[in-house]
Protein backbone atom coordinates (compact mmCIF):
# COMPACT_ATOMS: atom_id res chain seq x y z
CA UNK A 1 0.00 0.00 0.00
CA UNK A 2 2.76 2.38 1.05
CA UNK A 3 4.47 2.16 -2.33
CA UNK A 4 1.45 3.78 -3.99
CA UNK A 5 1.41 6.82 -1.74
CA UNK A 6 4.34 8.69 -3.29
CA UNK A 7 3.19 8.29 -6.93
CA UNK A 8 -0.31 9.28 -5.85
CA UNK A 9 0.95 12.44 -4.11
CA UNK A 10 3.00 13.38 -7.19
CA UNK A 11 -0.01 12.73 -9.40
CA UNK A 12 -2.18 14.97 -7.23
CA UNK A 13 0.38 17.80 -7.31
CA UNK A 14 0.64 17.62 -11.10
CA UNK A 15 -3.16 17.40 -11.40
CA UNK A 16 -3.61 20.53 -9.27
CA UNK A 17 -1.08 22.45 -11.37
CA UNK A 18 -2.72 21.37 -14.60
CA UNK A 19 -6.19 22.16 -13.28
CA UNK A 20 -5.16 25.67 -12.25
CA UNK A 21 -3.46 26.06 -15.63
CA UNK A 22 -6.71 25.21 -17.38
CA UNK A 23 -8.43 28.13 -15.70
CA UNK A 24 -5.79 30.69 -16.67
CA UNK A 25 -6.39 32.85 -19.69
CA UNK A 26 -3.18 33.16 -21.72
CA UNK A 27 -4.54 36.34 -23.25
CA UNK A 28 -4.49 38.10 -19.90
CA UNK A 29 -0.97 39.39 -19.86
CA UNK A 30 -0.20 41.28 -16.65
CA UNK A 31 0.44 44.89 -17.53
CA UNK A 32 3.68 46.47 -16.34
CA UNK A 33 1.90 49.82 -16.50
CA UNK A 34 -0.17 49.30 -13.36
CA UNK A 35 1.26 51.58 -10.68
CA UNK A 36 3.07 53.72 -13.25
CA UNK A 37 2.09 57.15 -14.58
CA UNK A 38 -0.25 56.87 -17.54
CA UNK A 39 1.64 57.68 -20.78
CA UNK A 40 0.95 61.25 -21.85
CA UNK A 41 -1.06 61.76 -25.00
CA UNK A 42 -2.90 64.40 -26.91
CA UNK A 43 -5.48 63.18 -29.39
CA UNK A 44 -8.23 64.72 -31.48
CA UNK A 45 -11.72 64.30 -30.10
CA UNK A 46 -13.93 61.92 -32.02
CA UNK A 47 -16.87 64.25 -32.39
CA UNK A 48 -14.89 67.45 -32.76
CA UNK A 49 -11.60 66.52 -34.42
CA UNK A 50 -10.37 70.13 -34.32
CA UNK A 51 -10.24 69.93 -30.55
CA UNK A 52 -7.55 68.01 -28.74
CA UNK A 53 -7.90 66.12 -25.52
CA UNK A 54 -4.90 65.26 -23.41
CA UNK A 55 -4.07 63.39 -20.26
CA UNK A 56 -3.34 66.70 -18.54
CA UNK A 57 -7.03 67.61 -18.79
CA UNK A 58 -7.86 64.83 -16.35
CA UNK A 59 -5.48 65.82 -13.55
CA UNK A 60 -7.16 65.58 -10.17
CA UNK A 61 -9.84 63.15 -11.27
CA UNK A 62 -10.31 59.44 -10.84
CA UNK A 63 -11.56 58.15 -14.15
CA UNK A 64 -12.02 55.14 -16.39
CA UNK A 65 -10.35 55.09 -19.79
CA UNK A 66 -11.93 52.52 -22.06
CA UNK A 67 -10.32 51.47 -25.33
CA UNK A 68 -12.91 50.31 -27.84
CA UNK A 69 -13.64 50.23 -31.56
CA UNK A 70 -16.63 49.89 -33.84
CA UNK A 71 -15.10 46.70 -35.30
CA UNK A 72 -14.80 45.15 -31.86
CA UNK A 73 -17.67 42.76 -31.24
CA UNK A 74 -16.76 42.13 -27.60
CA UNK A 75 -17.22 45.86 -26.98
CA UNK A 76 -20.94 45.42 -27.57
CA UNK A 77 -21.06 43.02 -24.63
CA UNK A 78 -19.74 45.51 -22.10
CA UNK A 79 -21.55 48.45 -23.63
CA UNK A 80 -24.82 48.13 -21.63
CA UNK A 81 -22.80 48.19 -18.42
CA UNK A 82 -21.04 51.36 -19.52
CA UNK A 83 -24.42 52.92 -20.30
CA UNK A 84 -25.39 52.19 -16.72
CA UNK A 85 -22.16 53.71 -15.38
CA UNK A 86 -22.99 56.82 -17.33
CA UNK A 87 -26.65 56.89 -16.29
CA UNK A 88 -25.89 56.41 -12.61
CA UNK A 89 -22.84 58.64 -12.76
CA UNK A 90 -20.68 56.06 -11.03
CA UNK A 91 -17.31 57.21 -12.36
CA UNK A 92 -16.23 59.51 -15.21
CA UNK A 93 -15.92 57.35 -18.29
CA UNK A 94 -13.76 58.39 -21.22
CA UNK A 95 -13.31 56.41 -24.39
CA UNK A 96 -10.62 55.93 -26.97
CA UNK A 97 -11.72 54.80 -30.40
CA UNK A 98 -8.82 52.55 -31.35
CA UNK A 99 -7.69 51.92 -34.94
CA UNK A 100 -11.03 52.93 -36.30
CA UNK A 101 -12.45 55.26 -38.91
CA UNK A 102 -14.00 58.35 -37.38
CA UNK A 103 -17.31 57.88 -39.20
CA UNK A 104 -17.53 54.24 -38.12
CA UNK A 105 -16.86 55.12 -34.52
CA UNK A 106 -19.46 57.87 -34.50
CA UNK A 107 -22.02 55.68 -36.26
CA UNK A 108 -21.48 52.94 -33.69
CA UNK A 109 -22.09 55.36 -30.82
CA UNK A 110 -25.16 56.73 -32.57
CA UNK A 111 -26.55 53.24 -32.94
CA UNK A 112 -25.72 51.84 -29.50
CA UNK A 113 -25.74 55.01 -27.42
CA UNK A 114 -22.81 57.02 -26.12
CA UNK A 115 -21.85 56.33 -22.49
CA UNK A 116 -18.64 58.38 -22.67
CA UNK A 117 -18.13 61.87 -21.32
CA UNK A 118 -15.73 62.31 -24.21
CA UNK A 119 -14.15 60.10 -26.82
CA UNK A 120 -10.76 60.54 -28.44
CA UNK A 121 -9.76 59.00 -31.71
CA UNK A 122 -6.56 56.98 -32.02
CA UNK A 123 -6.95 56.13 -35.68
CA UNK A 124 -3.42 54.80 -36.14
CA UNK A 125 -3.17 53.01 -32.85
CA UNK A 126 -0.06 54.89 -31.71
CA UNK A 127 -1.35 55.88 -28.29
CA UNK A 128 -2.64 52.32 -28.03
CA UNK A 129 0.93 51.05 -28.26
CA UNK A 130 1.97 53.51 -25.54
CA UNK A 131 -0.72 52.07 -23.32
CA UNK A 132 0.22 48.49 -24.13
CA UNK A 133 -3.09 47.79 -25.83
CA UNK A 134 -3.05 44.46 -27.63
CA UNK A 135 -6.71 43.70 -27.93
CA UNK A 136 -9.88 45.64 -27.40
CA UNK A 137 -11.72 46.18 -25.18
CA UNK A 138 -9.26 47.24 -22.51
CA UNK A 139 -10.07 49.51 -19.62
CA UNK A 140 -7.74 51.55 -17.42
CA UNK A 141 -8.48 53.12 -14.06
CA UNK A 142 -6.41 56.26 -13.62
CA UNK A 143 -6.11 58.16 -10.33
CA UNK A 144 -5.88 61.85 -9.46
CA UNK A 145 -2.12 61.93 -9.98
CA UNK A 146 -2.47 60.36 -13.41
CA UNK A 147 -1.20 56.95 -12.28
CA UNK A 148 -2.72 53.80 -13.75
CA UNK A 149 -4.19 51.88 -10.83
CA UNK A 150 -5.88 49.01 -12.61
CA UNK A 151 -6.06 47.57 -16.08
CA UNK A 152 -8.84 45.34 -17.22
CA UNK A 153 -8.29 43.24 -20.32
CA UNK A 154 -11.38 42.10 -22.17
CA UNK A 155 -15.04 42.64 -21.44
CA UNK A 156 -15.83 44.34 -18.13
CA UNK A 157 -18.56 42.35 -16.40
CA UNK A 158 -20.97 43.51 -13.73
CA UNK A 159 -18.97 41.55 -11.21
CA UNK A 160 -15.68 43.20 -12.24
CA UNK A 161 -17.35 46.54 -11.83
CA UNK A 162 -18.98 45.99 -8.45
CA UNK A 163 -16.25 43.89 -6.85
CA UNK A 164 -13.06 45.38 -8.22
CA UNK A 165 -13.44 48.65 -10.08
CA UNK A 166 -15.96 50.60 -8.01
CA UNK A 167 -14.38 49.80 -4.60
CA UNK A 168 -11.04 50.90 -6.02
CA UNK A 169 -12.60 54.08 -7.41
CA UNK A 170 -14.03 54.91 -3.95
CA UNK A 171 -10.71 54.29 -2.30
CA UNK A 172 -8.85 56.46 -4.81
CA UNK A 173 -11.39 59.27 -4.65
CA UNK A 174 -11.07 59.40 -0.88
CA UNK A 175 -7.32 60.00 -1.13
CA UNK B 1 -6.17 19.16 -67.51
CA UNK B 2 -5.94 17.37 -64.18
CA UNK B 3 -2.16 17.72 -64.13
CA UNK B 4 -2.37 21.36 -65.00
CA UNK B 5 -4.62 22.07 -62.06
CA UNK B 6 -2.31 20.16 -59.73
CA UNK B 7 0.59 22.16 -61.07
CA UNK B 8 -1.33 25.37 -60.42
CA UNK B 9 -2.12 24.22 -56.89
CA UNK B 10 1.59 23.71 -56.28
CA UNK B 11 2.17 27.32 -57.21
CA UNK B 12 -0.28 28.59 -54.59
CA UNK B 13 2.28 28.86 -51.75
CA UNK B 14 4.31 31.21 -53.93
CA UNK B 15 1.39 33.62 -54.06
CA UNK B 16 0.72 33.20 -50.36
CA UNK B 17 4.25 34.32 -49.65
CA UNK B 18 3.88 37.39 -51.82
CA UNK B 19 1.34 38.80 -49.36
CA UNK B 20 3.81 39.09 -46.52
CA UNK B 21 5.94 41.96 -47.68
CA UNK B 22 3.21 44.58 -47.55
CA UNK B 23 4.87 47.00 -45.16
CA UNK B 24 8.48 47.13 -46.29
CA UNK B 25 10.49 50.19 -45.49
CA UNK B 26 12.36 51.94 -48.24
CA UNK B 27 15.68 51.16 -46.54
CA UNK B 28 16.48 47.42 -46.88
CA UNK B 29 19.27 47.51 -44.28
CA UNK B 30 16.95 48.99 -41.67
CA UNK B 31 14.22 46.57 -42.66
CA UNK B 32 16.58 43.68 -42.11
CA UNK B 33 17.53 45.01 -38.69
CA UNK B 34 13.86 45.50 -37.83
CA UNK B 35 12.96 41.95 -38.87
CA UNK B 36 15.92 40.63 -36.90
CA UNK B 37 14.66 42.35 -33.77
CA UNK B 38 11.03 41.49 -34.44
CA UNK B 39 11.90 37.80 -34.57
CA UNK B 40 12.86 37.97 -30.90
CA UNK B 41 9.56 39.58 -29.96
CA UNK B 42 6.22 37.93 -29.42
CA UNK B 43 3.06 39.05 -31.11
CA UNK B 44 0.55 39.52 -28.29
CA UNK B 45 -2.46 38.73 -30.41
CA UNK B 46 -1.35 35.38 -31.82
CA UNK B 47 0.96 34.47 -29.02
CA UNK B 48 3.07 31.77 -30.59
CA UNK B 49 4.03 33.90 -33.53
CA UNK B 50 6.83 36.40 -33.60
CA UNK B 51 6.27 40.03 -34.44
CA UNK B 52 8.18 39.41 -37.66
CA UNK B 53 5.86 36.72 -38.96
CA UNK B 54 2.51 37.85 -37.67
CA UNK B 55 -0.16 39.32 -39.91
CA UNK B 56 -2.22 40.86 -37.14
CA UNK B 57 -2.93 44.56 -37.20
CA UNK B 58 -1.15 45.10 -33.91
CA UNK B 59 1.99 43.35 -35.19
CA UNK B 60 2.00 45.64 -38.21
CA UNK B 61 1.69 48.67 -35.94
CA UNK B 62 4.46 47.42 -33.70
CA UNK B 63 6.73 46.77 -36.66
CA UNK B 64 6.05 50.34 -37.77
CA UNK B 65 6.83 51.56 -34.26
CA UNK B 66 10.11 49.59 -34.16
CA UNK B 67 11.05 50.85 -37.62
CA UNK B 68 10.37 54.47 -36.66
CA UNK B 69 12.34 54.19 -33.46
CA UNK B 70 15.25 52.73 -35.42
CA UNK B 71 15.06 55.64 -37.82
CA UNK B 72 15.27 57.95 -34.81
CA UNK B 73 18.55 56.24 -33.97
CA UNK B 74 17.52 54.21 -30.93
CA UNK B 75 19.50 51.08 -30.18
CA UNK B 76 17.92 47.62 -30.21
CA UNK B 77 18.13 47.47 -26.42
CA UNK B 78 16.35 50.81 -26.04
CA UNK B 79 13.55 49.63 -28.30
CA UNK B 80 13.23 46.35 -26.37
CA UNK B 81 13.13 48.31 -23.10
CA UNK B 82 10.37 50.50 -24.51
CA UNK B 83 8.24 47.54 -25.55
CA UNK B 84 8.84 45.71 -22.27
CA UNK B 85 7.76 48.81 -20.33
CA UNK B 86 4.50 48.75 -22.30
CA UNK B 87 3.74 45.07 -22.71
CA UNK B 88 5.85 43.41 -20.04
CA UNK B 89 8.38 40.61 -20.31
CA UNK B 90 5.75 38.66 -22.18
CA UNK B 91 6.79 40.29 -25.46
CA UNK B 92 10.20 38.66 -25.18
CA UNK B 93 10.55 35.11 -26.42
CA UNK B 94 13.63 34.94 -24.21
CA UNK B 95 12.47 36.02 -20.75
CA UNK B 96 15.13 37.70 -18.54
CA UNK B 97 16.41 35.96 -15.43
CA UNK B 98 14.88 37.63 -12.38
CA UNK B 99 12.99 36.79 -9.22
CA UNK B 100 9.73 35.89 -10.91
CA UNK B 101 11.36 33.82 -13.63
CA UNK B 102 13.77 31.84 -11.43
CA UNK B 103 11.51 28.80 -11.42
CA UNK B 104 11.18 29.01 -15.17
CA UNK B 105 14.94 29.12 -15.70
CA UNK B 106 16.20 26.84 -12.97
CA UNK B 107 13.15 24.67 -12.27
CA UNK B 108 14.08 22.07 -14.90
CA UNK B 109 17.61 21.73 -13.47
CA UNK B 110 16.17 21.36 -9.97
CA UNK B 111 13.87 18.63 -11.23
CA UNK B 112 16.82 16.94 -12.94
CA UNK B 113 18.83 16.97 -9.69
CA UNK B 114 15.87 15.57 -7.77
CA UNK B 115 15.54 12.86 -10.42
CA UNK B 116 19.22 11.92 -10.19
CA UNK B 117 18.96 11.91 -6.39
CA UNK B 118 15.97 9.56 -6.44
CA UNK B 119 17.73 7.32 -8.98
CA UNK B 120 20.93 7.06 -6.88
CA UNK B 121 18.88 6.44 -3.74
CA UNK B 122 16.87 3.68 -5.40
CA UNK B 123 19.96 2.00 -6.89
CA UNK B 124 21.72 1.96 -3.53
CA UNK B 125 18.64 0.61 -1.83
CA UNK B 126 18.36 -2.15 -4.39
CA UNK B 127 22.01 -3.06 -4.00
CA UNK B 128 21.46 -3.60 -0.29
CA UNK B 129 18.44 -5.74 -1.00
CA UNK B 130 20.32 -8.22 -3.16
CA UNK B 131 22.10 -10.65 -0.80
CA UNK B 132 25.60 -11.81 -1.54
CA UNK B 133 25.14 -15.50 -2.10
CA UNK B 134 27.91 -17.90 -1.05
CA UNK B 135 28.73 -20.58 -3.60
CA UNK B 136 28.67 -24.15 -2.52
CA UNK B 137 31.76 -26.31 -3.13
CA UNK B 138 30.00 -28.00 -6.01
CA UNK B 139 29.20 -24.68 -7.69
CA UNK B 140 32.77 -23.45 -7.25
CA UNK B 141 34.08 -26.48 -8.99
CA UNK B 142 31.58 -26.05 -11.83
CA UNK B 143 32.64 -22.42 -12.28
CA UNK B 144 36.31 -23.42 -12.43
CA UNK B 145 35.51 -26.05 -15.03
CA UNK B 146 33.64 -23.59 -17.18
CA UNK B 147 36.43 -21.02 -16.96
CA UNK B 148 39.06 -23.55 -17.89
CA UNK B 149 36.98 -24.75 -20.78
CA UNK B 150 36.85 -21.25 -22.30
CA UNK B 151 40.50 -20.54 -21.70
CA UNK B 152 41.58 -23.72 -23.45
CA UNK B 153 39.09 -23.56 -26.25
CA UNK B 154 40.78 -23.12 -29.65
CA UNK B 155 37.60 -21.56 -31.05
CA UNK B 156 37.86 -18.53 -28.83
CA UNK B 157 37.33 -15.35 -30.87
CA UNK B 158 40.53 -13.71 -29.58
CA UNK B 159 42.67 -16.65 -30.64
CA UNK B 160 41.10 -16.97 -34.04
CA UNK B 161 41.82 -13.32 -34.72
CA UNK B 162 45.44 -13.54 -33.70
Amino acid sequence: MARFILPFVIFMIVAVFLFVGLGLNPHEVPSPLVGKPAPAFSLPQLHEPDKQFSLQDMKGKVWLFNVWASWCTACEQEHPLFMEISRRNLVPLYGMDYKDKREDGMAWLQQHGNPYTLVVSDAEGRVGIDYGVYGVPETYLIDKQGVIRYKHIGVVTERDLSETILPLVKELQAK
Amino acid sequence: MKYLSILLLCLLPVFAHAGEATDMAADPVLEKRMIGLAEKLRCLVCQNESLASSHSGLAEDLRREVREQMQKGLSDQEIIDYLVSRYGDFVLFDPPVKKTTLVLWYGPFALLLIGIGVLVYQLRKRKNQIPEAELSAEETQRVAELLNETAESPNQPKDSQA
